[in-house]
């Protein structure tokens, strides 16, 4: 069983729903990478998602891209995150995932890239730009060294179409909220809740599922687990802060555990109290 | 080995091309797919198409014999295909007048597109208008700046033209900006992409509607001389004229293909965009392709005069000829474009297209190798109105 998926049982025996927090690695700088996550873990983040960044991110919103632009301007590689993941892991023990768009993996090699990734004890691989159809030498390698593959599932994905899907990932599904790009928003859509309720008959007893895209309030996060869901991830918020801060690290140290905390507050007590 | 004009087979040149995108495109993708099949066996849709080629962006081009140049040079004779003749003055009206009307049978109301040197974004305004969808376009701000002429025209054509700011601010940033766009307004939205670029099946639809050119100079030839050409030469930045000149031909060995890519301030300067020539492989909005990227994959920003052949990917149908040696591809300096082009000019009464300029650039260097009875062909993808303040301002004229 994968570190991943031990800890969505685990929260799920107490009835807590999941915190995935991403950031950017090398995000404004490599050395701020590992300060950052440790403020993210201790706030309450369950699984640190730390994303590789890219030149042409094209799933993502202006919050991420800027923060590709300012760790790639800081001479941050693929090759450092995934080392940073490796010092997340032995610090915190918390299940690392990388966010990778997928030239970074085809240019280094899939087999090499799966090789290094699990050198450096990292848990799951997420390619925003990767679809099944285009998987198979991808899943083959990760399955080779234990890595396991979160492939996406979006309001335009049939639930024929998320079987396939299903039949590919591991860790957990991750749900993209709505049709957009990624970036904190104001208000929770009623058809997120829609969609978790009609991908939940597929995934329950089979796969933890977590929501993503958009999620930035602790209200969104609460009513995405009492829909259904195992988990929420939270990126873009957390980037803005790392952004706003940029200049007073104390201070961004603190707001980005501070959000986390009031996060996992609000999804922890869910379950239970139904 | 299949027949050439047999692929894509499962969305793929050989192994170039696929799809790879978003999760929630596929669908989309899917669906547009499934609808081009349809529309391709239509009679009804061939016949419009047909109808607004010919009535409304006068076609057929004409194949005109350069007898100046050809002179001038002294070795193979030079015949010109007129895409510059074509309405809004390229190739591009083609390919938006196929793809705004199958936007149009899919029921799709809003028309988004990317533009380089603004070719494209005219062309799609100009067929949006014709066929009443609105269109909006997405044109890097440096771009904007260097075809300000192209960003009025838009607007004169009812079209939105939105700047981007993000990358490099030219194409490709614009063309990451239009799949925002599309993951954002998946329903209401028709992606009319402006190249042989992208995820399947656009490489091959974009293919379809401009091998018009290569159909048309095939049958214009062989009145003329009798028989086929020996070679035929292009201009490549996403290479959509090109293919759409080399798609009829791919079957006959005989005709020689040439992809002229720009090669900027030189090869060696890391100043160009040619992607087959100094690229690698990579995976790049949407396809498996040749891509000028660094060691680690990270897209590089590219540089040429010319903006429509300012981009860092390539066809993957290109990547395919040039692995099959089927296409040979060459590249052309920002200094010989513009000795191409001020030589069209001044021998031939032709302003050509800054991007057409790198295909005559080479075709000068390549009819001067070969014998008076021999013959080349190529294709004028657009018009150079738009590049005389470029131009100018590169020979240090003030106008």
């Amino acid at each position: 069983m994968s570190d991943i998926t031990k800890v969505f049982q685990k929260l799920k025996s107490k009835g807590e729903g999941a915190l995935v927090g991403y950031v950017t690695g090398g995000d404004p700088k490599p050395e701020f990478t590992t300060r950052i996550a440790e403020a993210l873990v201790k706030g309450g983040v369950d699984i640190l998602e730390l994303g590789i960044p890219f030149s042409d991110p094209i799933a993502d919103g202006p919050t991420i891209q800027s923060a590709s632009v300012h760790a790639l301007e800081a001479g941050t590689t693929p090759q450092m995150v995934l080392g940073l993941a490796g010092e997340v892991k032995n610090k915190h023990g918390v299940p690392v995932v990388i966010l990778t768009y997928f030239n970074p993996v085809f240019r280094m090699g899939v087999e090499r890239f799966f090789r290094l990734a699990k050198s450096f004890g990292v848990d799951g691989v997420v390619v925003p730009d990767l679809p099944v159809e285009e998987a198979e030498a991808y899943c083959e390698a990760a399955k080779s060294y234990g890595v396991d593959t979160i492939f996406l599932a979006t309001p335009s994905t049939s639930n024929e179409r998320l079987c396939k899907i299903l039949g590919c990932t591991s860790g957990f599904l991750y749900v993209v909220s709505h049709f957009g790009v990624t970036g904190a928003r104001e208000a929770l859509e009623e058809s997120t809740v829609q969609l978790i309720q009609r991908f939940v008959p597929d995934t329950s007893g089979r796969i933890p599922l977590a929501v993503g895209f958009g999620v930035s309030k602790p209200e969104h996060a609460k009513s995405i687990i009492e829909a259904g869901a195992d988990g929420v991830i939270v990126g873009s918020t957390f980037v803005n802060i790392v952004r706003k801060h940029e200049g007073d690290v104390e201070k961004m140290l603190e707001e980005l555990g501070a959000l986390a905390r009031e996060l996992k507050e609000a999804i922890k007590s869910v379950g239970k109290t139904e | 080995m299949k027949k050439l004009d047999s692929y894509p087979i499962d969305g793929k040149f050989g192994k170039y091309g696929g799809r790879f995108v978003p999760e929630v495109l596929m669908a989309a993708i899917g669906e547009l797919e499934e609808a081009y099949a349809k529309v391709k066996q239509d009679p009804e849709f061939n016949k419009e198409l047909k109808y607004y080629l010919s009535e409304y962006a006068g076609r057929p081009t004409p194949l005109y014999y350069a007898e100046n140049l050809t002179k001038k040079i002294g070795g193979a004779k030079i015949y010109l295909k007129r895409e510059d003749l074509a309405h809004g003055g390229a190739h591009k009206i083609n390919n938006t007048l196929g793809q705004a009307l199958l936007a149009k049978k899919m029921g799709k109301k809003r028309v988004i597109a990317e533009t380089g040197a603004g070719q494209h974004g005219v062309a799609t305004a100009i067929a949006c208008a014709a066929l009443g969808l609105k269109a909006e376009v997405y044109m890097g701000s440096e771009d904007m700046r260097r075809q300000r002429l192209n960003v009025f025209r838009m607007k004169l054509l009812g079209a939105e033209v939105h700047p981007v700011d993000s990358g490099s601010k030219t194409l490709k940033d614009s063309i990451n900006e239009a799949f925002r766009d599309w993951v954002t307004n998946i329903e209401s939205t028709y992606y009319l992409i402006g190249s042989v670029v992208g995820p399947h099946p656009y490489p091959m639809l974009v293919r379809d509607f401009q091998s018009v050119i290569g159909n048309e100079l095939k049958e214009q030839f062989r009145q003329k001389e009798k028989r086929f050409p020996d070679a035929l030469v292009a201009c490549v930045g996403g290479g959509s004229n090109a293919i759409g000149t080399f798609y009829p031909f791919e079957d006959h060995p005989e005709v020689q293909l040439y992809g002229v890519e720009a090669a900027g301030e030189g090869i060696e300067s890391n100043k160009h965009a040619a992607a087959l020539g100094a690229g690698s492989e990579g995976v790049f909005h949407g396809m498996l392709t040749y891509v000028l990227q660094d060691t680690e994959g990270q897209i590089q920003t590219t540089h040429s005069i010319s903006a429509g052949l300012d981009y860092p990917g390539v066809g993957p149908e290109h990547s395919f000829l040039k692995t099959l040696q089927r296409a040979k591809y060459f590249s052309a300096t920002d200094t010989e474009t513009v000795e191409a082009f001020c030589a069209l000019s001044k021998e031939e009464g032709i302003v050509p297209a800054l991007e057409s300029s790198h295909a005559i650039a080479f075709a000068r260097k390549l009819a001067r190798k070969m014998k008076r009875e021999e013959t080349i062909v190529v294709t004028l993808s657009g018009r150079g109105d738009k590049d005389v303040e470029v131009v100018a301002d590169f020979l240090g004229v003030k106008i």
